[in-house]
């Protein structure tokens, strides 16, 4: 099928979709006094098909999963994240999380959009003909996408936290889902988000034993950092020794702390020059 | 000129006082019989009567001013009650009034406790035995479906339901910020007076299943825990028994502090993963106020409570504009529609009574 419009016109679509979403999201809360609920939730499904489609072009492009690049890697972070909230808004119908997940997703895609040098270097088949490569990396991204999502059910606890502790109860707060259901909810993003982190290490880790592959030592560690620190929050909370407050703390500077680690990750492939923009996009 | 009207009339909490409404209240049989009498009342077309402990109404058309009031005469004498003194206490509306008058009461905007939804179930009883009855016909019916539909939409629109104002279900509703459900949350009240009686309850009809109730008197303790299908804890497992509970409601009578600093803090270090949510509804303060410095426990005392009753009222006060609103936008829209029906009612040209919309003895009027 051909999809009209380059991919990066899909994906300026998609943000500008998750920014309306973000900015219908805060006329209903703050001027109408309530959340956008399904319209939120509405804009963010058509911000995700239009990611989708700019993604797929890209992918096709690319001739892999889209993650060579920091721009790609940024998209395909906000398009997990999204992935996710749409299977967790639904199911849980936590809210106001589809009002900050529109506000991470607009913010994540636009920056990433902004920098054209983010994009400067689209390279083709960097997994070479290694699939179990290609799914590692994408396992890793989209866990990313979890601790994004959870960074989000972190703020949010944190957010309820402060109003029943500081007995500020009225105005947009009485929105905030309980304190004991966004805890649940993160508990569960952080497993999932590390259980898929340490799935993509071991596909990883099985071809980083062949001796014909090269592995750059810093993006093993980097990721590997990432990865100890979501197992070890996620030990010290179920053993009850890290608080639920301290733990969305640690849990919100996860993400900020993962996707700076993605600058680590995209630098040190060898740099390949950015090729005509195939006639398909 | 047309003298066919819609009108209601009657006594509401806002003019009458309780002793009076007492009076003027309706059993039953009273009820019955008299809506007996009103439908042998020749120019009245169509009616239903709406009694609540804040209100006695009559929503009726009529085909003479002169109906309205005996109505009136027809209440009066049988709740034996004087009609001057009634005259002093009446509501007394009509046409687009009264239809603006209707959205706002099944609505809850002029309720005692404004935007209290009890009303909406009493009202479509009350028209639901006059259809019954037969009572009502073609303008009262649309009236009081498109009233029902109005009051709908004046609650989905406003804040007018939101926030509790009353301090046990302020609680509850503390309650679920922190715990969601309350099926699953284990509640402790310690003392067994009415104030405490009370929260249970609220929590009760929230779902919750696990109560026990501890109080210096086991005894008393017992008594109120088989009152309300829950357990009883001797008073002085109190603290050592703590830790198994989320909430704990404390309304005791005790001079001192009953659950100290310590106490608490023993509690959580056995479920730090646990929030804990303590009530203290005493005075003097039965929970050492300090402990609300702990992690995951969330202290909350009479002033707390009561303050978040009076934002609560502010803000639902503050929406009642905006309800009032539409209320008076769709009885515009009401009266348009059925106007011309009202009209009809009229009987011979040759009345000359008083205009459709005057009211006797100095009413409740907009």
């Amino acid at each position: 099928m051909t999809l009209p419009f380059t991919d990066r016109t899909w994906l300026w679509l998609a943000a500008a979709l998750y920014l309306a979403g973000f900015i219908q999201g805060s006329i209903a809360l703050f001027k109408r006094g309530r959340p956008a609920g399904g319209a939120t939730y509405l804009l963010i499904l058509l911000g995700y098909l239009a990611q989708l489609a700019g993604l797929a072009l890209r992918g096709r492009a690319v001739g892999g999963c889209p993650l060579g690049n920091s721009f790609e890697l940024y998209q395909f972070t906000a398009w997990s994240a999204i992935t996710l909230y749409l299977a967790v808004g639904a199911t849980f119908r936590l809210s106001l999380l589809g009002y900050f997940t529109a506000c991470l997703a607009s913010t994540v895609t636009l920056v990433s959009l902004l920098f054209p040098s983010w994009d400067a270097g689209q390279r083709v088949r960097i997994f070479g003909h290694n699939p179990w490569i290609e799914l590692h990396a994408a396992l890793a991204v989209f866990s990313y996408g979890a601790f994004a999502l959870l960074a989000l059910t972190s703020l949010m606890f944190l957010l309820r936290h402060f109003s029943l502790k500081s007995k500020r109860l009225g105005g947009w707060f009485s929105f905030l889902p309980s304190i004991r259901d966004l805890d649940q909810m993160g508990l569960r993003l952080l497993a999932a988000g590390a259980a898929i982190l340490g799935f993509a290490l071991a596909v990883g880790a099985v071809s980083w034993t062949r001796p014909e592959t090269v592995v750059n030592l810093e993006k093993v560690v980097v990721t590997m950092v990432v990865a100890a620190a979501a197992f070890a929050l996620l030990l010290l909370r179920l053993r009850g020794i890290l608080p639920a407050r301290r733990c969305a703390l640690a849990c919100l500077i996860l993400f900020p702390a993962a996707l700076l680690s993605l600058a680590t990750v995209e630098p040190s492939r060898g740099r390949v020059p950015a090729r005509p923009a195939p006639a398909a996009r | 000129m047309n003298i066919g009207h819609l009108f209601v009339i009657g006594a509401t909490h806002h003019r009458t006082p309780l002793a009076v409404r007492e009076r003027l209240s309706l059993d039953a049989d009273g009820a019955s019989a008299l809506r007996d009498h009103l439908a042998a009342l020749s120019g009245l077309r169509e009616f239903a009567v709406l009694s609540t402990c804040n209100r006695i109404e009559f929503y009726g058309v009529a085909a003479g001013a002169e109906v309205a009031e005996q109505v009136c005469a027809a209440f009066c004498q049988r709740q034996q009650f004087d009609p001057t003194e009634f005259a002093r206490f009446r509501l007394d509306l009509r046409d687009e009034s009264a239809l603006q008058h209707l959205v706002e009461v099944a609505a809850g905007l002029d309720s005692q406790i404004l935007g209290e939804t009890e009303i909406f179930g009493q009202m479509k009883q009350a028209y639901a035995s006059a259809q019954a009855a037969g009572h009502t016909g073609p303008v009262l019916n649309r009236a009081f479906q498109k009233a029902f539909q109005a009051a709908k939409q004046v609650r989905t629109q406003t804040a007018i339901t939101t926030g509790q104002i009353s301090v046990a279900n302020a609680a509850v509703e503390l309650a679920g910020t922190i715990f969601g459900g309350l099926a699953d949350a284990r509640i402790l009240l310690l003392g067994a007076g009415e104030i405490g009686e009370k929260t249970a309850k609220a929590f009760q009809s929230r779902g919750a299943a696990s109560l026990t109730v501890a109080s210096r008197r086991l005894e008393r303790a017992i008594e109120l825990a088989t009152t309300l299908g829950a357990s009883a804890l001797p008073f002085e497992q109190r603290e050592a028994r703590l830790a198994e509970f989320d909430i704990v409601v404390c309304a005791t009578s005790a001079p001192d502090i009953i659950l100290p600093y310590a106490a608490v803090c023993a509690a959580m270090a056995r479920r730090p993963t646990r929030p804990l949510f303590l009530i203290d509804q005493a005075l003097p303060r039965d929970i050492e106020p300090s402990v609300a410095e702990l992690e995951n426990v969330f202290l909350y005392n009479l002033d707390d409570l009561a303050r978040i009753v009076a934002e609560n009222r502010a803000a639902r006060e503050a929406e009642t504009l905006k309800g009032r609103a539409i209320a008076g936008e769709k009885a515009r829209a009401l009266w348009q529609q059925v106007a011309a029906l009202v009209a009809a009612t009229s009987p011979a040209p040759s009345h000359d009574l008083a205009r459709p919309g005057a009211a006797a003895s100095a009413p409740e009027t907009r």
